[in-house]
């Protein structure tokens, strides 16, 4: 159709919504299994997308302290609904890996490598918060001293195409933390959902590839000041705030506040935060032996730091108590996580708090330790 | 016969054979277990039985006659190792729900002639009975549970069993929490993993059949049940189910949920 694709990275162009199956397409032409958020089973989840129909269109999530709400309200709007428990961690970090077995052979280990065959995926919208949090496991898993080959494999097959989030819900504080709800850069790329059309970003040579050929047009300044407007909008939607100026320090100089102690009563242990938060990368490592010992096979699977067989050492837990655990967790997480990567590992996106039974809010934490040490 | 294979005896308490059919439901390893060890006793799977003593029993059920508080104490003295297997033997199972109500208005609504039954008035765990050297919960168990505490046993290793809850294996399956999402009265949060999340991968609420998990916050989670309730009750009616005589499940039930009844 067109023979030289005159848009170039950065450049910003609209594709109306009616081609955006085009837009899928492609990317399925191009071998990547296309996921993003669908609602299957009348709740939300992130699988696969083969047209723009598995999208939530008409959806939005009610999101407060312990309460996902999934609800109709049939808007024309494809990206509006705030995704639930579910995170992109679960393509790139999959909660079940199978690492190598063991098989011995005339009284020697044999170590068989498990070949990975991780499919190339594509991210249809990736939120601030949700992409800021890739970037931090990046951080965690592709190092200079030690790199995570799983990880490593998926994350740089990934395709990511990012939303710009109009439609923030009642747990959402992704504009304290500073990631959201606007993307600047860092996915292939970054769309924009006005009324009958959306704009596109052009945010890697890759992205503008697979743009080339679409029917894309220059976007108009009046739709980008339509688009400017909403992020201005929801930017004042924001249901949570987080005041980050004295982190780490707030948590790292008072271990020994009397209100940790108060969590007591409430957290269940049940690592629900750890599991739904995008940026929680504790695992674990088991092993299932044949019966008669000559097999072995050894998985990674997901950990949290409130198993209370996560702090097991030999002769004993090192955080026998269910307010240790959270502390150990939140002064990780606001505190000793920016010591060892250079960023406070949480984004603001608010599933520990909807996605506690117990409806405990983290922002809520961070303030009563700060009114206390205050005092 | 191999006089290094181990041998195992599995005996029958007050139960309803379900652990015991898990046990035989394992096709694919059947022939590899009988392979690694000696089934020296197991009348549900067969007529023929070796006396003891034996290397490992497995016992099912709970103690809820005079007659099974002495045979207990036989199968302990004839084994080396005693596992309890399933929720009946670990906690007393759904019977033990006559330790909180009259045992004599239940016996006479199920019975014509309650007069001829010999029973104890309560269901109790083996352990309450007899040492026990392992335990594994589960109505019924989990099938890879039990082969992973028996390749334990061969290997000379420590079973590697879960100490978190059902949340965790929620989360690695990709399941949403029902609690959170549908409002649904979930027991997950307190009980111990190792069934997978059976029921809230199937859009129920988790009824604790495994028991409470190690270091758990009960009564954090009876305040939120008894938010979610969906009828008058539900929350007692959790905590007195199939573990409802497990301590920590028993407490909630009868502390936390009479006082607020006054």
């Amino acid at each position: 159709m067109q023979n030289e694709f005159i848009f170039g990275v950065n450049s910003t162009v609209a594709l109306q919504k009616k081609d955006f199956d085009l837009l899928l397409k492609k990317l399925q032409e191009l071998g990547y299994e296309v996921v993003g958020p669908r609602v299957d089973e009348q709740t939300l989840r992130y699988g696969q997308i083969n047209t723009m129909n598995d999208l939530p269109k008409g959806y939005i999530s009610k999101q407060e302290a312990g309460r996902f709400q999934l609800i109709h309200t049939g808007h024309s709007r494809y990206f509006d609904v705030i995704p639930g428990a579910q995170s992109w961690k679960q393509f790139l970090f999959p909660s079940r890996v199978e690492l190598f077995e063991l098989n011995k052979n005339a009284g020697r280990w044999d170590i068989n490598r498990t070949e990975s065959h991780s499919p190339a995926y594509a991210f249809i919208g990736v939120r601030g918060c949700e992409l800021a949090a890739i970037q931090i496991q990046d951080k965690a898993f592709i190092r200079e001293d030690f790199t995570d080959p799983f990880y490593q494999e998926r994350r740089e097959r990934a395709f990511l195409i990012a939303v710009n989030c109009s439609n923030p819900a009642g747990t959402c504080f992704c504009a304290s933390m500073g990631t959201g709800p606007r993307v600047e850069s860092g996915a292939d790329l970054i769309l924009t959902e006005l009324d009958n059309v959306f704009l596109l970003k052009i945010g890697s040579e890759l992205g503008r590839n697979v743009l080339n050929g679409l029917p894309v047009e220059s976007a108009s300044a009046f739709l980008l000041q339509a688009a400017e407007r909403e992020l201005e909008q929801a930017s004042k939607k924001m249901g949570r705030t987080l005041d980050t100026e004295d982190l780490p320090e707030l948590l790292l100089e008072n271990l020994d506040a009397a209100h940790w102690q108060k969590i007591n009563s409430r957290c269940l242990s049940c690592a629900n935060c750890t599991q739904v938060c995008p940026t929680c990368f504790c695992w674990d490592t088991v092993d299932t032996m044949s019966l008669n010992g000559t097999e072995t096979k050894r998985e990674r699977v997901w950990d949290s730091c409130f198993n209370p067989g996560y702090s097991y050492q030999a002769g004993g837990n090192t955080r026998p108590t269910i307010h240790s655990r959270y502390r150990q967790w939140l002064s990780h997480k606001f505190g000793t996580w920016k010591v060892q990567y250079g960023t406070l590992g949480c984004t603001g996106c608010g599933r520990c708090i909807t996605w506690c039974p117990a409806g405990i809010d983290i922002t809520e934490e961070i303030a009563a330790l700060r009114k206390e040490v205050k005092k | 016969m191999n006089p290094r294979k181990p041998s195992i005896a599995v005996y029958k308490f007050s139960s309803c054979d379900g652990c015991q059919l898990s046990l035989l439901n394992m096709e694919d390893e059947l022939l590899d277990l009988a392979e690694a060890v000696d089934i020296a006793y197991f009348l549900e799977a067969t007529r023929a039985a070796r006396p003891g003593p034996y290397d490992i029993a497995i016992v099912e059920g709970s103690i809820t006659t005079e007659h099974e508080v002495e045979r207990i104490k036989e199968v302990r003295r004839d084994a080396k190792i005693l596992i309890a297997l399933g929720t009946c033997a670990t906690s007393g199972g759904v019977q033990a729900l006559r330790n909180f109500a009259d045992h004599k208005v239940y016996a006479s609504k199920v019975y014509e002639h309650p007069e001829f039954l010999h029973y104890l008035p309560t269901s109790t765990p083996i352990a309450e009975h007899v040492a026990v050297d392992l335990e594994l919960w589960g109505c019924p168990v989990n099938k890879r549970q039990v082969l992973e505490i028996i390749t334990a046993l061969l290997n000379n290793r420590r079973p590697n069993l879960p100490q978190y809850s059902v949340c965790l294996e929620c989360k690695r399956s990709g399941t949403v929490c029902v609690l959170v999402d549908k409002g649904i009265p979930c027991m997950g949060p307190a009980t111990q993993a190792g069934c997978g999340a059976i029921c809230p991968s199937n859009g129920r609420g988790c009824y604790g059949c495994f028991g409470p998990a190690k270091s758990t916050n009960v009564d954090s989670l009876v305040h939120i049940l008894r938010n979610a309730e969906r009828m008058p009750g539900e929350t007692e009616r959790l905590f007195r189910g199939i573990s409802g005589n497990a301590p920590a499940f028993q407490m909630a039930a009868e502390s936390f949920i009479s006082k607020e009844k006054k």
